[in-house]
């Protein structure tokens, strides 16, 4: 542990954590860049971007096919960063982590395979009101396969699950439920809810996204068999993706694409896979990218001392405390914006901020932020079931990182207020 | 007065328009108020067939041949998408079909709007111009033999 600087409170160098990201240098329209867009995707810090073109620079080369020097130091690179996932989320064995192309490749993978592997006719798929498509439209494709049900856990109106009203029943077959929010910002009672659907024998699947740059995730404390995320969200590269999954359902779960790297014999008549994880990782995987990911773990842990350990010692994220400190003043100072609404109250959320406000379109808003060199995403955020449970078409969400500044919220609000003088 | 005008004039008098604002606030106001005189679709009209497609904000066009010049009505639910169907709806209204088929949109350019635009906002630009233009090729036929 890293306790030589003050409480976290007082040690928490924002400059510091800032100087490590090249594109906050940026400037849009003439202004410097305020990105508070961190839940579509996380920058980059250099060491990220560093690890991967070092590795193109100096030991490119295909994974697990050749003998020759470099293919040996990619593979070991690859599968180094492989045990660090692995000890980032505290599974238990490094084959039990999948590389994927993200957590919408990921969920594709879990849906199609259990699919086969559970579903049958007149079976139930539970997810929850609140999940991104990436989390809906597979099993719902699952579902038609099999003909099977999906089934929705509503929403309260602070956004979060309504617990008294979850539709669990005899066909239930699988859970898939995320996290945390992308649009509400909520963090969700996921442990308790796996307790029991584990009750009844239900297999559980996670939705992490938004999860793994905030929170301590522990695949083992939180007890789900299947659990995935994106790398590009945690400070990683686009086009990586994690799913974990515990060894025994893995074991049993038939392979999703063919290919190279997953076989262990070809003939005409039969094949047979390879073992775990290659069994899901057709293809030449991407290596670059996933070495990148590696780093990204290993940057998030030297500088988050909470990510630094598994969960046997519950530290508290101090990038975590920071966004909530960010998120506390922006929902204050937004609050005094005449007719702005925010939608997702929960008790417990990460550094999201969702609002609407009347007679101010979002696109509009989103416009004219971005003229002032700020970035935030509007529209439906790939959640246009949760949109229609709110009743509005769209939202402008802010969401924070561990580089955002209070300057920086106070600059989004002062340009909000503008912008609505504008529009109205 | 801008029915006296080409189209081509038309597509001057926003580009000199446009070039009095030196910053982004007094180029988008200008936008804004755009807007407010773009002759409005009727409800009815309000269908989703007359969604433009590739807009992310909801613009809705509509198209009449009146004395074989095309007549535009149209609205959207955000107000700077209103004012760049507004500006378009400006140099395009009350034009045969061949004049609207034929114009170049390089005066969006010369505006310097398309750099202001995400290419959300850009391709929905696209589109509604591709829109414009697909009305105008419809009723090329019929003015002729009406
Ligand atoms: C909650 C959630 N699930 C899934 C996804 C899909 O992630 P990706 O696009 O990286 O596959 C996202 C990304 O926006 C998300 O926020």
């Amino acid at each position: 542990m890293k306790t030589k600087d003050a409480p976290v409170t007082k040690a928490y160098d924002v400059e510091r954590i800032r100087a490590q990201f090249p594109i906050l240098r940026e400037l849009v329209h003439g202004k410097p860049l305020v990105y508070f867009d961190n839940a579509a995707t996380s920058q980059k810090p250099r060491r990220v971007i560093k690890a991967e073109s070092a590795y193109y620079a100096t030991i490119n080369a295909n994974v697990h096919r050749g003998v020759h020097t470099l293919s040996t130091k990619a593979t070991e690179a690859q599968e180094a960063a492989r045990e660090i996932v692995r000890r980032h989320i505290n599974a238990q064995h490094a084959h039990e982590v999948i590389f994927t192309g993200g957590t919408t490749a990921s969920l594709n993978l879990a849906s199609f395979s259990l699919g086969q592997l559970v579903l049958k006719p007149g079976d139930e798929v539970l997810i929850s009101g609140m999940e991104h498509h990436s989390n809906i439209v597979p099993w719902q494709l699952a579902c038609e396969r099999h003909g099977a049900k999906l089934k929705v856990i509503p929403i309260t109106e602070s956004g979060e699950w309504d617990l008294t009203q979850v539709p669990f029943s005899d066909e239930t077959r699988v859970l898939a439920v995320s996290h945390v929010s992308n649009m509400l910002g909520t963090i969700n009672p996921v442990k308790e809810l796996i307790a029991e659907a584990k009750k009844r024998g239900i297999i559980t699947a996670v939705d992490g996204a938004q999860a793994i740059a905030h929170l301590n995730v522990d695949v083992q404390d939180l007890g789900c068999d299947l659990y995935a995320f994106s790398g590009h969200k945690a400070y990683g590269p686009t086009g990586t993706g994690v799913l974990y999954g515990r060894e025994e359902l893995l074991e049993r779960m038939p392979p999703w694409q063919g290919g190279g790297e997953m076989i262990d014999t070809v003939t005409f008549e039969k094949t047979t896979y390879a073992k775990l994880p290659f069994k899901f990782e057709a293809g030449t995987p991407n290596i670059a990218g996933i070495i990148g990911l590696g780093e990204a773990i290993r940057w998030m842990e030297d500088y988050d001392f909470a990510f630094a350990k598994a969960s046997a010692e519950q530290g508290k994220s101090a990038f975590a405390a920071h966004e909530h400190m960010l998120l506390e003043r922006a929902t204050k100072e937004l609050l005094t914006i005449d007719g702005l609404r925010i939608i997702g109250t929960a008790k417990e959320k990460v550094g999201v901020i969702s609002f609407v406000i009347e007679g101010v379109h979002h696109y509009d808003l989103g416009t004219l932020l971005d003229q002032q060199g700020i970035a935030v995403r509007t529209g439906h955020h790939c959640t246009q079931p949760l949109m229609e449970r709110f009743g509005v078409s769209g939202t402008t969400r802010a969401s924070f990182t561990c580089f955002n500044t209070t300057e920086e919220v106070d600059t989004m609000v002062t340009a909000t207020q503008k912008a609505v003088k504008m529009l109205r | 007065m801008s029915t006296t005008m080409t189209l081509a004039q038309t597509q001057q008098e926003l580009v000199s328009e446009f070039a009095m604002f030196s910053d982004w606030q007094d180029r988008y106001e200008h936008l804004i108020e755009l807007g407010k005189d773009l002759p409005l679709i009727a409800p009815e009209n309000k269908t989703d067939d007359n969604l433009v497609r590739g807009c992310q904000s909801r613009v809705w066009l509509n198209a009449q041949l009146k004395n074989d010049l095309v007549h535009f009505t149209a609205d959207s639910d955000a107000m700077i998408t209103k004012g760049i169907v507004a500006l378009l709806v400006r140099v395009f209204n009350d034009r045969t079909p061949e004049e609207i088929i034929g114009a170049s949109t390089d005066f969006i350019d010369t505006i310097g709007l398309r750099a202001h635009l995400s290419p959300n906002r850009a391709n929905g630009l696209s589109a509604m111009i591709d829109q414009m233009k697909r009305y105008a090729v419809a009723f090329s036929g019929n003015a002729s033999t009406a």
